[in-house]
């Protein structure tokens, strides 16, 4: 999105992630999505009286590792009680880290160099989900409420940014990034749909060259990286027009509804809660040596920044289907295609935009070999498109498939034919060919390749049309 | 007969438990409609469990270190498909779905379950009187209370009722009772007896111990049902205790130091002070080394824990929202509908301490009260970190004065807090005290002299106590 003239908009981030262990991070619960509602619940995460909390250690890795991935240190942490009535948090209280968190200082680099500070990132419990049937829909005007605990103590890691983000772009880019961070490292499943990545945004305009932050207000209910934008672009409108008004930002919480576009007043300053935040006493502190920090640095996978490297290394270029390849995870395939002598753009080109979802039965040989069919002419682009699709479903060896399909190279002698003919039936346009500067000429170059694929029925190569018509015209 | 006995001759086969259960439910039969001392007897469930027991011997097997032993249980102590009312209307009709780790270490050693006792309202209190079910009474005097919180439990051991009580002690609600009502109340190193069942009070100081009438049945007590637990992250990672090996060897070249703050505490009694100083002559007759002590802090303990003990109140008492469990007064929404069955569920004194404790807790205040509280802490531990340089072992009063008048002080918080000025520093320094009867006051009532150790001293500690209880009056 553009900018407002004169100002600058400033995006801090907050992300919460639910891990993806096997059990929730207090007691031995299945820790799974769309169960019976009051499933997967015990006396602890239902904080009966009595019980009593124990850390996950898998939860602690996961968020270990997730640190790690985003460049922070891990530290000795504890756990504090944050204290609010709320019916679908158990205990009236949510465990989470507060003054000391796991994670510190940590940075996240989108994929155009931009590097967004990481200022935290936290492991907290979820809370249950509430339904409230009836009156508006909401807590206070419900003829009454359902309450499913099965969320109650799922893991959460918070990730908090610093304030470095400056457009709805990067804020995309930003949740698109770390989602794939989340997916490489296995922590989470990340779907913003089922809730498992939530993103909320703390925005704030700014004139141009002030150096002090404007005030806040945070934007909740993203449920999708294109609210986010849209969200973000609102909310920096709505600020703008209202300091050029003259009036004010008034520090707040503001919901975002996806239906009419805004953000509405959720809860102001005033209303906000006293979470009486004190140590956990339940809990002891979180201290990981510097083994386990070492052993979640050693299994750490290859990250999409670095996957991009390497595969715009070994393809030597950087072109944007090497983010999409990374994104889809066919980066591994690409390389031993490349690795095996396939032509690299061609790769790029195929695996970037012919391969949308799963592989199938496709394998780098199988890749290597269809370029080598393209790059030497044997088959069109066209055709290798038909080609591959067919490899990922059958498996088969692209040369059988495009004999399958009727795909042959047309040799030279029938192609130079084709386009003479071609040429004698349109001698007035040829005419405009041969003499027309460079402008009508490409523009030509494509109404003669488009008449003679016609009458080859796409058999012919492009590139190779192109050649005789230039050759033709002298 | 001792708890000890009880299980000896069981495990012998020369008393059936069944007997030894009849006796003491025969007790609860004559006298619990004057003292008050339980909310739930559970006759039935108890007769089968001894018959078991019984059973057990007649085969041969051995049901374990306290067979068929009589026991009393705090009634915030969770019992599977039992009521657990923590004496409050607010956990009305609640039956935990789970036994509490205590509950299943006495029913593994062969203890039968007598029934749930009286306490203050989630152990707030000294004097069982801020009970939802009425006061429980001395049984050595029912005009007179019988301290508390854990009140029921020893009421019921010091009358006969059960052999064996269990208490839980947050600022002494477990010694302080005991030395009311003239038997053995030991509360153990935070973190050695696990909390996991036990309806959180003030979570970083509650800790579970036993009610006894002699030192050995504590001792005993306190080896089934300490030990790691890993379902509490605070429990020690150390196996079960040894007390009884060393419990004899007497106190022959231990330093012993006699508080001096707190024997000049305000309100001590004389008559008490002059009991605490035959406890000291008879260590020193057994060859300890006595001398004065000082723990400047320990005064301070009291406003340490008003503050630190509501503030933990107020977060784990927010769960009784009407919500989930326990009492629920409708009210038009879901706010209404928490603020009408907190106010029609909770007590005066549970309120005052919820309220305290939010104070303590808020915004603009947390440094001043709990952060300070917290720092007085540390302080004191430091206090008797350096008095155990030079001393093995404490000792002190357990209580500044025998056991009141029913309604005396339920007036007055204040004066009430004040009874538990010599316990209150051994709950925020995480260390192990006991209290053991020591003759009696000027007007016949027991008194209570308190041992006082560093963490994880219990055996030293027991060993003091059982020299003290050889000499007493």
């Amino acid at each position: 999105m553009s900018g407002i003239e004169g100002w600058e908009t400033v995006v801090g981030l907050e992300v919460h992630v639910e891990l993806a262990t096997e059990t929730k991070l207090f007691c031995g619960c299945r820790n799974a999505f769309g169960s019976e509602p009051n499933t997967n619940v015990c006396p602890v995460c239902l904080g009966l009286p009595g019980s009593l909390p124990v850390l996950n250690r898998t939860a602690v890795e996961y968020a270990m590792r997730l640190g790690r991935a985003l460049g922070c240190r891990v530290e000795a942490s504890t756990f504090a009680r944050k204290n609010y009535f709320y019916p679908d948090m158990p205990k009236d209280y949510q465990v989470s880290q507060y003054d000391l968190p796991i994670n510190i200082d940590g940075v996240l680099e989108l994929p155009d160099g931009f590097r967004v500070g990481i200022e935290r990132a936290h492991i907290e419990e979820d809370t249950g989900k509430s339904t409230h049937i009836g009156g508006g829909g909401r807590i206070h005007d419900a003829a009454h409420s359902l309450v499913d605990y099965n969320r109650a103590g799922v893991p959460l890691v918070e990730i908090v940014s610093r304030p470095d983000v400056r457009t709805a772009d990067q804020a995309r880019a930003y949740a698109h990034e770390l989602r794939g961070i989340l997916l490489a490292t296995g922590v989470s499943d990340a779907r913003m749909e089922e809730g498992s990545m939530r993103v909320d945004a703390n925005v704030s305009v700014r004139r141009v060259g002030d150096e002090t932050l404007g005030t806040r207000a945070e934007v909740k209910n993203l449920n999708s990286i294109r609210s986010l934008g849209r969200a973000i672009d609102y909310e920096a409108r709505r600020q703008v027009d209202l300091l050029e008004a003259g009036d004010r930002v008034v520090q707040e919480t503001r919901h975002w509804n996806e239906a009419d576009g805004r953000t509405h007043t959720l809860r102001s300053k005033e209303e906000a809660y006293d979470y009486r935040y004190f140590p956990e006493p339940d809990l002891v502190p979180l201290a990981p040596d510097a083994d386990w920090v070492n052993r979640v640095d050693a299994a750490l996978p290859l990250l999409p920044a670095a996957r991009r490297a390497t595969l715009a290394g070994a393809a030597g270029v950087a072109t944007a289907d090497v983010a999409t390849i990374v994104d889809r995870g066919h980066d591994d395939l690409a390389r031993e295609a490349i690795a095996a002598g396939a032509d690299a753009r061609t790769v790029l080109n195929r695996v970037g935009n012919d391969l949308a979802g799963d592989l199938g039965a496709l394998d780098a040989a199988g890749l290597t070999a269809l370029v080598a069919l393209e790059t030497g002419g044997d088959l069109t682009a066209t055709q290798a498109k038909a080609v591959l699709a067919e490899m990922v479903t059958s498996g088969r060896a692209p040369t059988e498939i495009a004999a399958d399909l009727g795909f042959e190279a047309m040799d030279t002698g029938a192609l130079e034919s084709v386009v003479d003919q071609v040429i004698a039936g349109h001698p007035e346009d040829w005419t405009q060919f041969v003499e027309g500067d460079d402008k009508a000429r490409g523009k030509l170059t494509g109404f003669f390749v488009g008449l003679v694929m016609k009458a080859t029925r796409g058999q012919a190569d492009g590139k190779a049309v192109t050649a005789l018509l230039r050759q033709r015209a002298g | 007969m001792s708890a000890r006995e009880i299980a000896a001759a069981v495990r012998a086969g020369e008393r059936p438990a069944r007997e030894v259960l009849e006796e003491h439910l025969a007790v609860v039969d004559a006298r619990d409609g004057e003292l008050h001392a339980f909310n739930l007897v559970l006759a039935d469930e108890a007769r089968a469990a001894a018959d078991v027991i019984d059973d057990r011997v007649a085969a041969g097997e051995d049901p374990g270190p306290l067979a068929g032993v009589p026991v009393a249980l705090k009634d915030n102590l969770c019992t599977r498909g039992v009521a657990t009312t923590c004496s409050s209307k607010i956990l009305e009709g609640w039956q935990p779905p789970y036994d509490a780790t205590v509950v299943a270490r006495l029913a593994e050693a062969g203890a039968v379950l007598v029934g749930k006792t009286n306490l203050d309202e989630f152990a707030m209190g000294s004097s069982t009187e801020n009970s939802a079910f009425g006061p429980t009474r001395n049984p050595h005097d029912p005009t007179k209370v019988p301290g508390g919180s854990s009140g029921g439990s020893t009421a019921a051991v010091a009358a006969g009722m059960a052999s064996v009580g269990l208490g839980s002690d947050t600022g002494g609600s477990i010694r302080q009772p005991a030395a009311l009502c003239g038997v053995v109340g030991m509360k153990p190193t935070y973190g050695r007896v696990s909390r996991y069942g036990l309806v959180a009070f003030a979570s970083s100081l509650d800790q579970i111990g036993p009610i006894t009438t002699t030192v050995a049945d504590a001792a005993t007590v306190f080896e089934v049902i300490g030990g790691h637990d890993p379902l509490d992250s605070t429990s020690i990672p150390r196996p079960s205790p040894e007390i009884m090996a060393t419990l004899g060897d007497g106190v022959a070249g231990l330093r012993i130091g006699v508080i001096d703050e707190l024997m000049g505490a305000e309100g001590m009694a004389p008559d008490v002070l002059a009991r605490t100083l035959e406890a000291v002559a008879a260590l020193e007759a057994a060859g300890a080394t006595v001398g004065e002590a000082s723990v400047p802090a320990a005064v301070y303990g009291i406003t340490a824990y008003y503050l630190v003990a509501p503030a933990e109140a107020s977060s784990n008492l927010a769960r009784y929202d009407g919500v989930r469990y326990g009492l629920r007064v409708d009210a038009a929404n879901t706010a209404d509908m928490n603020e009408a069955s907190r106010t029609a569920g909770f007590g005066d004194e549970v309120k005052r301490r919820i309220m305290l404790g939010t104070y303590a807790l808020s915004a603009g205040y947390y440094d001043a009260y709990y952060g300070k509280a917290q720092k007085v802490r540390t302080l004191l531990i430091r206090d008797f970190e350096k008095a155990y340089e030079e001393f093995d072992l404490l000792l002190s009063p357990t209580t500044p004065t025998t056991a009141f008048p029913i309604g005396e002080k339920t007036a007055d918080p204040l004066t009430m807090y004040l009874n538990d000025v010599c316990t209150i520093p051994s709950n925020l320094a995480g260390h192990p005290s006991m209290s053991v009867p020591f003759g009696t006051g000027d007007d016949g009532l027991p008194v209570g002299v308190q041992v006082l150790a560093p963490s994880l001293g219990e055996d030293t500690m027991f060993r003091a106590a059982a020299v003290l209880e050889g000499a007493a009056p």
